[in-house]
């Protein structure tokens, strides 16, 4: 099955595969970020694949010079059994990534939580707000380089 | 000689202040701020086994203004800070507030940005109840302590003024206050 999901993305998509790699039979495939959307309808809607489910979305800080941020989506396709694992990356100075709530209306949550702790805006997004922490926070706190006991008075508490 | 006569007609005789506090020590109504796991053991206090209305607390209001106690069971977030602010400001006067457990009075385990490390940066705390989380005996045990406060309050001269008797500092209040931005604590704990 894995080998039939990298071969239908390559026949399908020369240009947008970046890479694959399979750790104990789990399959990751790496995809270039413009082309996040344009894969994910395929996987969703070709009846081979049918991965029609989205299981989480989640960012990953790097701490690198280039592309320092990842976005990892997790699939499952209740047809076929499978899991799989896309990945888009994402620069410091741009950290867009477009979303993909135009294909799986579950990703909508998903895509707001990676907003608040990583800072990466999700383009075309209907409704990018923070998911945890209240809406006046400047910072994302799951970013590498912020500090674990959070910065002082960015929080205020109410008068005692 | 007019108390004497009094009593052989069968009255007793008290200070205010002692009926007052005793009628409001037996009948403290807890305002139940569960947010988290310790309210399970606030659950089982007032369940027959534990029985919290041997103590005349058993009227768990689940609107402030009923309220004469917040018991505050669980983790709070500086997000929820707010919300646990709101409701004791519309608790009426007098009222007391219970921190039950390891993380309301100190943060406990959650040592992060999110989580206030003691609501007593935001709330005069009366009891803190130490456990994680603290059996329904240690509760228990708080509002005894609790009761015992307030019938040694003075009722009658400050009815309209209640002033906490004891507001627990901690050494990083203090510096802070000292400091231009007095009354904010939120990153007195790092």
């Amino acid at each position: 099955m894995n080998q039939l999901i990298i071969d239908r993305l390559q026949a399908q998509f020369p240009s947008s595969i970046r890479g694959s790699e399979e750790f104990r039979g789990d399959l990751t495939v790496t995809v270039r970020t413009a082309d996040i959307v344009a894969v994910a309808k395929f996987l969703k809607e070709d009846p081979a694949l049918a991965f029609d489910m989205i299981i989480d979305i989640c960012g990953v800080d790097r701490l690198r010079d280039t592309e320092r941020f990842e976005v990892v989506y997790t699939l499952y396709s209740l047809a076929h059994k499978q899991y799989l694992r896309l990945k888009v990356l994402a620069s410091e100075e741009t950290p867009v990534v477009p979303s993909v709530t135009a294909v799986w209306p579950g990703a909508n949550w998903h895509e707001r939580e990676t907003f608040d702790m990583f800072g990466i805006k999700f383009s075309g997004h209907p409704d990018l707000r923070r998911l945890y922490m209240p809406e006046e926070f400047e910072y994302h706190p799951l970013r590498k380089d912020f500090p674990l006991m959070g910065i002082p008075d960015s929080l205020p508490l109410p008068r005692r | 000689m007019a108390l004497e006569t009094l009593q052989r007609d069968g009255f007793l005789t008290a200070r205010l202040d002692d009926v007052i506090n005793w009628a409001r020590k037996n009948s403290l109504w807890p305002m139940p701020m569960g947010i988290s796991c310790c309210a399970i053991e606030m659950m089982a206090t007032a369940s027959p086994r534990f029985d919290i209305s041997r103590f005349g607390s058993e009227v768990m209001r689940f609107t402030p203004r009923q309220c004469d106690v917040m018991i505050v069971a669980g983790t709070v977030t500086y997000k929820m800070s707010k919300v646990v602010r709101k409701i004791y400001d519309q608790m009426p006067d007098p009222k007391w507030v219970i921190s039950m457990g390891a993380c309301a009075s100190s943060g406990g385990m959650f040592r992060s940005y999110s989580v206030v490390q003691g609501i007593d940066q935001f709330l005069p705390v009366d009891v803190f109840v130490a456990g994680c989380p603290p059996r329904p005996e240690n509760l228990l045990h708080a509002l005894i302590e609790l009761q015992k406060k307030v019938a040694t309050e003075r009722t009658v001269g400050s009815l309209l003024h209640r002033e906490p008797l004891y507001i627990p500092e901690r050494p990083q209040e203090i510096e802070a206050s000292k400091s231009a931005n007095a009354g904010n604590g939120a990153g007195a704990a790092l």
